[in-house]
């Protein structure tokens, strides 16, 4: 049993007469030799440390971080405050996206999904839709299973890292995983799920890593809130029977294309883009010398 | 070796100290490694980077990373933003350079690290998502990755002590997955990595000791 593309992956799912999430249980047993039962009680372990890393990011005020302070903590404020627009679906994905990542670049414990540099999208987009349609932790297990299946057959066919291919390939990438797992919670079907991996990865191509001083703070960490905001906008287009038009394998393939045309100073180097502003460069030159570098 | 099916927590995953999964989790790792090759805790370490891990470092603490995994401490361990003092207290000295290590890959580092009595010298790099792979070992050309049992040894390289290693593996029961061996020059020492599908109990590792012509034994599990 092989998984390596979204295509095939729906086949299985036609073959066997199962949905996307039992099939993705099943290659993960088949592969690491362990049972379904097993797999979906790792995949418990990983959503308890998504909620923790939320909780945490939330009290975060960003002592451990260096341009960027506390972003979760002050969404979270303005939240209750009422000083942001939308409701609280909307404020939600914002807020755990924000929280997550401000935890990561403080050293924080979190799930990289599927790198670390973007583990704010998928809890952002997904906790914070689950509590609004109000699932059962099964469900949501069920629905994070499928996210790791459009993960999988991203991995299979091109970069997931900022280095080879700019964050499409991080934030894009996880994205889109987080769109399919929502279409997948609101029993959408496998070509829908796929559907919406494919507009919400669309929306990304030709995103570069252009990070601050070399820091995974800006912009990644605003960035990981807009991604599972637009995880959520591409979920809503497919459940409305908007589809992706491109196929979500030719849609990596795109992105890998578009990785590779990327020049060197745009993939994580912090030498372009961003990076390379006149204010990116002064604050890296206040961090070299308050660090002495 | 044949390219790995990816797995659901390959890219769910891991569950890590951030902010980056190569240049922090990878980082934890290869420090690990290098402590389990080594066998014993680590009282001194010179620490070489290359490439992307000499540039970035900083910024996604690939120091302390590299310094907590020599601690023993794993990719999720929360006191891996504290690994630096608590060096200091257990008696760890270190020391940080930026070097050259010929064509390898971006994110590679040599590590010298000894002990009470032994002394090592690992290449790696960390090579995405975590994922690492070890290079050199005590300047053996080697393949290591992490994700089966292995067991090290470093021997004299004569006949029959490879036939040895073998079959106490096989006398319990071990599969072994992937086998590993090279050597400088001829007669001199050699050294066999034996990644397996099973745990290698303690007394295959004492078998294995008792063997003519083994100098070395490590049992590196998976991590």
């Amino acid at each position: 049993m092989d998984i390596t593309s979204a295509s095939q992956l729906l086949e299985l799912c036609t073959e066997r007469d199962q949905d996307l999430a039992q099939v993705v249980a099943e290659y993960e047993a088949f592969r690491s030799n362990t049972s379904c039962e097993e797999v979906r009680k790792q995949m418990r372990e990983t959503l308890k440390v998504m909620r923790a890393a939320v909780e945490n990011g939330i009290q975060d005020k960003g002592e451990r971080t260096h341009i960027i302070t506390g972003y979760g903590h002050l969404f979270n404020e303005a939240s209750r405050e009422g000083r942001v627009l939308g409701g609280s679906l909307f404020h939600n994905v914002i807020l755990y996206a924000l929280a997550v990542g401000q935890y990561n670049a403080g050293l924080g414990r979190i799930v990289a999904c599927p790198t670390a540099g973007a583990c704010g999208v998928v809890p952002g987009a997904m906790l914070a839709v689950a509590e609004e349609v109000g699932s059962s932790d099964e469900e949501l297990i069920e629905a994070l299973l499928v996210m790791g299946g459009v993960g999988i057959v991203s991995a299979s066919q091109g970069p997931i890292s900022g280095a080879e291919a700019g964050c499409q390939s991080e934030c894009g990438v996880a994205s889109a995983m987080a769109a399919g797992a929502i279409v997948h919670l609101m029993g959408g079907s496998g070509e829908q799920v796929f559907g919406a991996a494919s507009l919400a990865l669309q929306s990304h191509l030709g995103l570069v890593c252009d990070p601050l001083a070399s820091l995974v703070e800006v912009p990644c960490v605003t960035r990981n809130a807009t991604s599972a905001t637009t995880a959520v906008v591409a979920a809503n287009m497919a459940l409305a029977g908007i589809p992706g038009v491109i196929p979500y394998d030719e849609t990596v393939v795109a992105m890998k294309q578009i990785g590779k045309a990327m020049p060197e100073s745009l993939r994580e180097t912090s030498m372009g883009g961003l990076a390379a502003s006149p204010t990116g460069k002064r604050l890296y030159k206040e961090m070299r010398e308050k660090y002495r570098l | 070796m044949p390219m790995a099916r990816i797995g659901l927590f390959d890219v769910v995953g891991p569950i890590m100290v951030g902010p980056s999964s190569s240049h922090t989790a990878g980082a934890v790792r290869l420090g690990l490694a290098t402590r389990r090759i080594l066998g014993k805790d680590v009282t001194k370490a010179q620490v070489t980077l290359h490439g992307s891990f000499a540039a970035t470092y900083w910024g996604h603490r690939t120091d302390v990373a590299l310094i907590a995994g020599l601690l023993g401490m794993a990719m999720d361990d929360e006191r891996i933003p504290h690994a630096l003092e608590i060096a200091e207290e257990a008696g760890l000295e270190y020391t940080f350079e930026h070097g050259d290590l010929g064509d390898v890959h971006p994110n590679s580092v040599r590590i010298q690290a000894e002990g009470s009595e032994d002394k090592v010298v690992i290449a790696g790099a960390s090579v995405g998502g975590g994922r690492i792979n070890i290079f050199e070992v005590n300047g053996f050309d080697v393949g290591v990755d992490g994700t089966y049992t292995t067991l090290m040894t470093m021997h004299r390289d004569e006949p029959g002590v490879i036939a040895e290693v073998t079959k106490v593996l096989a006398i319990h029961g071990i599969n072994i997955a992937f086998l590993d061996v090279s050597r400088k020059t001829r007669g001199s020492k050699a050294l066999l990595l034996a990644e397996t599908d099973d745990l290698i109990p303690d007394l295959a590792l004492q078998h294995v000791m008792r063997i003519p012509g083994v100098i070395v034994v490590r049992i590196l599990p998976r991590f």
